[in-house]
């Protein structure tokens, strides 16, 4: 295979290692986290909407399912955060497993309904069950703890989801250039194809739809700890729309584009805060403008004008 | 024993008897041709073959194995490949991509090992690379290794998914008009193509419309007419065919 | 026992005659451009907004009614004009995200211009509530029932029996087979969007009375109103209607029932149930791929 995509690999390393050195305050150290946050949790979904083109419009509840079992465990059941972290994983894997065959069953508009009903159903039952989650208001998360040590302070954040971005952007760069990778591709490219070539189509739309929840429930009790909050809006409808949107801005399929989408995105609504009670229309408008001229997304749209590819 | 045994097979849609009945028996290593006017079922015949379609009533037998009914993948499992009357390329893959797919079932799938590069997994794919590559020169593709499939012409990507086929190793091939939509010049490309696939051994089941090539290539042809079998035997037999030539030939013969 | 249940299901089919008229303005946009328009619980938000304000202005009913259905239209062509026509043929996650886009543009210039509190309309023939059987029917019920199946059997009219109805049916079967006929498609979904957002805006006004509202109120509404519009099948206009009124009246019921905290889950748990055993709806056919 071509070496190229793996100096975007070095690059990004090199960019995170150096990040923390150059960044003038705790602002902006704060925004790098919850970017690469993002990234990790927008390379994942990408995977299932890119790649294998398979939408989800509830991931959201994924991250929810990660955020409060990191919350909930360890404060009402006494477990250890590492422990509440994998059975939040493991449920959302669990869930998703279960689901993945009547779900990807469905096609194009009723998969979007789909996957958009399951993740109402997890926010409103987070929002729902007070005495556990604190209901609307949300609850404190304890911090996250590893052989004995506290992960208290941004910057040990920091290096935790450098590192896990590091593996995340090589992971899914070596799956998507293997046999199961082009399984994947394939049936998105034609199911048809795919499957008289002998890919068991819906164990591979299972699989990948798996994947994506367990990573995203992970960096959803990530993402609890380090904010040390957690309330129902985080798993909402609006959340998993912004996450696809962050798909998409950075460009479908493309492991680099969602490390540019979710930076993008994330980083937009502290730029328009300026805006003073126009957030919402700002953001809206640029949504729309960014589909209507960069339909195809950053990353692919660059690399085509520059005659790289990826 | 043939290798492939149909047995009045037949599917309905809604009311429509879109296969009626139809048997026939296809040995090893033949070229085995499949014709009839427009909607006579051909299509649907290989759709039913290669477990696209689930047959309403009949039966389908490979070495003797009941396999009507089955998924595609399973049948791609047991060696039946094929191509498609309307392209099925995976666009979003580059050409040699495309190939590699049709290796799928060859190759270890694990995407743990995949996510980790394990060096066997690079290996074998490497392997696989040069193999493709290799088949891609087989079907006359040689200068396009390197492209990506939204980038070739209508008649590559043609033999493009000949030679995916190709990549699962088949016992029998189905290509479904592999000359559709080409000129005459790559038309006598794709007639050369079959013959070559043919005499490395694997068992072609055609359906074409360029009688000349049908002529030209096939040991033995199927007739369809409305769904139904109208005929079977070698070219001179079909030509000679009363009720062949009145439904269909006529106006060629 | 009667009494309560009369008493849900009267609600149920109130709030459920909402839900089939955004189920119908989906219908109506999938049919002409296969968009599903996430901004279709906009269009029912700024309804009932824009009958607030009118109203708050002193202007007699039948205008405000007229001022609140018609500015959506035009909010609506606006979104067709400058959103989805640039980008025809665009992918579907592509065109969600358009229109989630204009779903925030329109919901937050509401939010600036009338604020976030919660605002009521008069009942538009007082709040006088008729006894039945020992439940109790609020005027605005029939209101909101009443005109609903009028239009209802006003689209009916307009689609099987008017040239104009009959061409948008054509495009919705086959656009390129519309066009060569002579239907002027883009005209065809011109009107799908107007007509489309008039619908939502409408079903917004008559509950507005009923239920408040509030420059939020949209995003539940407008899913629930998806929800309605695929469990008949998508693109089905009778199914948005049945649909409409079985998701209202489930909600309704299983709120009284069984949980009225997980009211609003209760249509998402629906449509998973019913596309689990009915991939495509409840009057959906089934396909077959054609290769």
């Amino acid at each position: 295979m071509k070496k190229t995509p793996f100096l975007g690999l070095g690059l990004l390393a090199v960019v995170l290692a150096v990040l923390p050195f150059v960044l003038p305050n705790s602002f902006y150290l704060d925004l790098a986290v919850r970017m690469a946050i993002n990234a990790i949790i927008v390379i994942g979904l990408n995977l299932l909407i890119g790649f294998a083109g398979q939408i989800s419009l509830g991931h959201a509840g994924f991250l929810g399912i990660g955020a409060y079992a990191s919350a909930v465990l360890p404060t009402h059941v006494g477990w250890h955060p590492l422990l509440a972290l994998l059975a939040g994983a493991a449920a959302s894997a669990l869930l998703a497993a279960l689901l993945a065959r009547p779900i990807f069953k469905l096609k194009g508009h009723y998969l979007a309904m789909a996957t958009l009903g399951l993740g109402i159903i997890i926010n409103i039952a987070l929002r729902n069950e007070a005495q556990w989650t604190g209901g609307p208001d949300g609850m404190v998360v304890p911090a996250m703890e590893l052989f004995g040590y506290e992960i208290g302070s941004d910057r040990q954040w920091y290096w935790v989801v450098a590192v896990l971005l590091v593996i995340a952007v090589w992971a899914s760069l070596n799956l998507i250039d293997s046999p199961f990778g082009r399984a994947l591709r394939a049936l998105h490219g034609s199911e048809v194809a795919s499957q008289v070539v002998g890919v068991d189509v819906a164990r591979y739309k299972g699989a990948i739809f798996v994947m994506s929840a367990f990573s995203a429930s992970v960096m959803g009790s990530i993402s609890a700890h380090y904010i040390g909050f957690i309330s129902p809006a985080y798993a909402d409808f609006f959340h998993s729309i912004e996450l696809v949107t962050m798909v998409v801005i950075g460009g479908m399929a493309s492991v680099y584009g969602s490390v540019v989408g979710a930076v993008l995105l994330t980083a937009l609504p502290q730029a328009l805060a300026t805006f003073e009670g126009w957030e919402t229309v700002a953001f809206g408008a640029i949504l729309m403008l960014c589909m209507i001229f960069l339909p195809r997304g950053l990353v692919p749209t660059l690399a085509a004008r520059f005659g790289k590819g990826e | 024993m043939s290798l492939l045994q149909v047995r009045n097979l037949s599917i309905h849609f809604g009311g429509v008897k879109a296969v009626q009945n139809v048997s026939f028996d296809i040995d090893a290593g033949i070229v085995y041709s499949v014709i009839g006017p427009n909607g006579a079922g051909k299509t649907t015949l290989f759709n039913l073959i290669t477990g696209v379609y689930k047959p309403t009533s009949g039966e389908i037998r490979l070495d003797g194995e009941a396999i009507h009914g089955r998924a595609p993948s399973e049948l791609a499992r047991r060696g039946v490949a094929r191509t498609f009357q309307n392209l099925q390329i995976c666009m979003n893959m580059s050409a040699i991509e495309n190939v590699m797919v049709g290796a799928h079932l060859r190759l270890d799938r694990n995407p743990f090992k995949a996510a980790l590069r394990l060096p066997s997994l690079r290996r074998r794919d490497r392997e696989l690379r040069a193999e493709a590559a290799q088949l891609m020169e087989f079907v006359g593709l040689g200068q396009y290794v390197e492209a990506r499939a939204d980038a070739m012409s209508y008649g590559a990507l043609k033999r493009l998914e000949i030679a995916r086929a190709l990549a699962m190793k088949p016992r029998p091939i189905f290509l479904d008009e592999p000359a559709a939509g080409l000129n005459p010049k790559e038309t006598i490309e794709v007639d050369t193509l079959v013959r070559k696939i043919a005499d490395s051994g694997v068992t072609v089941v055609l359906v074409e419309h360029d009688m000349k090539m049908v002529m030209n290539l096939s040991d033995r042809i199927l007739v369809l007419d409305y769904g139904k079998k109208l005929a079977e035997g070698s070219g001179a037999e079909v030509r000679a065919n009363p009720d062949v030539i009145a439904a269909y030939l006529g106006t060629h013969a | 026992m009667l009494a309560q249940f009369l008493q849900f299901l009267f609600s149920g089919v109130t709030v459920g005659a909402t839900y089939a008229l955004a189920a119908l303005g989906f219908t109506l946009i999938y049919n002409a451009s296969n968009v599903i328009n996430f901004a279709q619980g906009e269009f029912i938000m700024l309804g009932g907004m824009l009958a607030v304000f009118f109203a708050q202005m002193g202007l007699p009913l039948p205008v405000v009614l007229l001022l609140a259905v018609l500015v959506p239209a035009v909010v609506g062509v606006l979104v067709e004009k400058l959103a989805i026509e640039p980008v025809k043929g665009a992918e579907t996650v592509t065109l969600i995200i358009i229109t989630i886009g204009a779903s925030l543009v329109i919901r937050g210039i509401v939010q600036v211009w009338l604020g976030k509190n919660t605002f009521s309309l008069p009942a538009f023939s007082g709040d006088a509530p008729i006894e039945i059987l020992g439940a109790t029917l609020l005027p605005q019920s029939l209101w909101v029932l009443g005109i609903t199946a009028l239009v209802v059997a006003g689209l009916w009219y307009f689609f099987n029996r008017t040239l104009q109805g009959k061409a948008m049916l054509a495009t919705s079967f086959n656009r390129t087979a519309a066009e060569l006929v002579g239907i002027n498609t883009s005209w065809v979904l011109f009107l799908s969007f107007a007509m489309s957002a008039a619908l939502g805006a409408l079903g917004g006004i008559l509950i507005t009375p009923i239920t408040l509202t509030s420059y939020d109120v949209g995003i539940m509404l407008g899913l629930k109103g998806f929800v309605a519009a695929v469990v008949g099948g998508l693109g089905n206009g009778l199914g948005a209607v049945v649909g409409g009124l079985l998701v209202g009246i489930l909600e309704a019921m299983g709120a009284g029932y069984i949980s009225s905290a997980y009211k609003d889950a209760i249509p998402f748990v629906l449509i998973l149930l019913i596309l689990f055993f009915m991939p495509r709806g409840l009057f959906g056919g089934k396909s077959t791929d054609r290769v």
